[in-house]
């Protein structure tokens, strides 16, 4: 028989401080690269690897940091997290220059958007700025404007440019079966 | 109470999830092209290039582009300014929007993807249109477009395309809903005015009713100590 309770329980581990709150896409990527672990320890790495901002949280200035960073308030200025995931969750608002190593945007970025890895923009989030990024994922149902520049330093293509494309290529042949969402 | 015996919740369930996977585009059909590569190939010779594409803006051909040209992509979406015109009522303003649409200042942009943004347009929004394309093209740089050549079906829903790059080879081509709905193809003659001084350097019918075509921008005539002008190798 199916039991209401049951549907509605999150099926991610749930953080002990903020039981409501879905699990983010860093913690999601970290409780998937973890399995095996002891949950209550998990929780533990989870709380101490990845800093939230809440909602009601308003910063206006130079954020930097040295660890992973999920902002779902509001920030403007300038955010700075070189080697480390910025995640802009589904009500952050960022009104700012963006460094890092990686940045998901399910919320609101207005501003140029630099990473050294690779830019993730998700369903429902939206960027309006530039992108200066080696990867760029767009998913149907984001919202972008602006330009994305992928190019690697003195202009030139990335060393394994073939081998990607040739990649690229039979990932698109089965484009069929794939969202939009390139990844 | 009637009770359909043969068809269960977990039927029903089942049926939601095929649809809601079929509009992530399973079925989206894949069409040939025989322009694109030719259009990849006019900008590889080039370093530090600028891409304009004016489609709705696609994951994958951000990231197609941005492999395959190493190029900086700026994605100016159209459709959408067509569609708020459209939905606003204001269709007549249309023209001198698109005649101040783009800051790139001039022959700044090496490469254009038009898709088939001029099958949505009237005619003076056209002529504004590819007035701007061509102040901002650099002299050899590239414009590919698509064009409808048969009359669109009365009863078809308004609607745009996005156009997915598969390969160098291929596009998908995935509706999704707009306000407008083509309008009267152009005539090769229409197309070819439109965009003077463009030169349509390649032109295929596809047999899906669409028109291909790629322009490249003439250098600018300077003659050269010989006495022939330079430009024409650039064109060929």
């Amino acid at each position: 028989m199916w039991k209401r309770d049951e549907a509605v329980k999150p099926t991610g581990p749930a953080s002990p401080a903020s039981p409501a709150t879905p699990a983010t896409p860093a913690q999601q990527a970290q409780a998937a690269s973890a399995p095996a672990q002891p949950e209550s320890r998990r929780h533990q790495m989870m709380e101490r690897d990845v800093v939230n901002i809440g909602k009601s949280v308003v910063i206006k200035g130079e954020l930097n940091g040295s660890e992973d960073l999920t902002v779902e308030g509001h920030v403007e200025g300038k955010i700075e997290l070189r080697d480390h995931v910025l995640t802009i969750g589904p009500n952050g608002k960022i009104k700012a220059q963006v460094f890092a190593k990686a940045v998901i945007v399910l919320g609101e970025v207005n501003g140029n958007v630099t990473a050294t890895e690779k830019v993730d923009i998700r369903d429902g989030g939206s960027v309006d700025g530039d992108i200066i990024s080696p990867r760029v994922a767009i998913a149907e149902g984001a919202h972008f404007r602006g330009s994305v520049d992928m190019q690697r330093k003195g202009g030139q293509p990335s060393q394994s440019k073939a081998e990607n494309a040739q990649v690229q290529r039979s990932s698109a042949s089965n484009v069929g079966s794939q969202p939009v969402a390139a990844h | 109470m009637v009770y359909h015996s043969s068809l269960s919740l977990s039927d029903l369930f089942s049926r939601k999830r095929k649809d809601e996977t079929a509009d992530a585009g399973t079925d989206w059909p894949v069409y040939p092209t025989k322009a694109l590569a030719k259009f990849l190939a006019s900008l590889n010779a080039r370093s530090q290039r600028l891409l304009l594409d004016l489609g709705p803006v696609v994951g994958t051909n951000v990231t197609f582009f941005g492999e395959e040209l190493g190029c900086k992509i700026h994605v100016e979406d159209v459709f959408k300014d067509i569609d708020r015109h459209v939905t606003e009522g204001k269709l007549d303003a249309l023209s001198s929007f698109l005649a101040g649409r783009f800051a790139q200042e001039d022959g700044t942009v090496d490469g254009i993807l038009c898709w088939d943004v001029f099958d949505y347009l009237d005619k003076a929004s056209a002529q504004a249109l590819a007035r701007e394309l061509v102040r901002i093209l650099r002299p050899d740089g590239a414009l590919f477009a698509l064009f409808n050549i048969v009359e669109a079906a009365t009863k078809a829903p308004p609607g745009f395309t996005r156009y997915v790059v598969a390969d160098r080879q291929n596009l998908q081509y995935r509706s999704y809903r707009g306000a407008r709905g083509k309008q009267r193809p152009l005539s090769p003659r229409d197309i070819q005015r439109l965009f003077e001084p463009l030169r349509i350097t390649e032109q295929f019918l596809l047999k899906n009713n669409l028109r291909e075509v790629l322009f490249r921008k003439p250098i600018a005539e300077t003659t050269t100590a010989e006495g022939e002008p330079a430009g024409h190798r650039a064109a060929d």
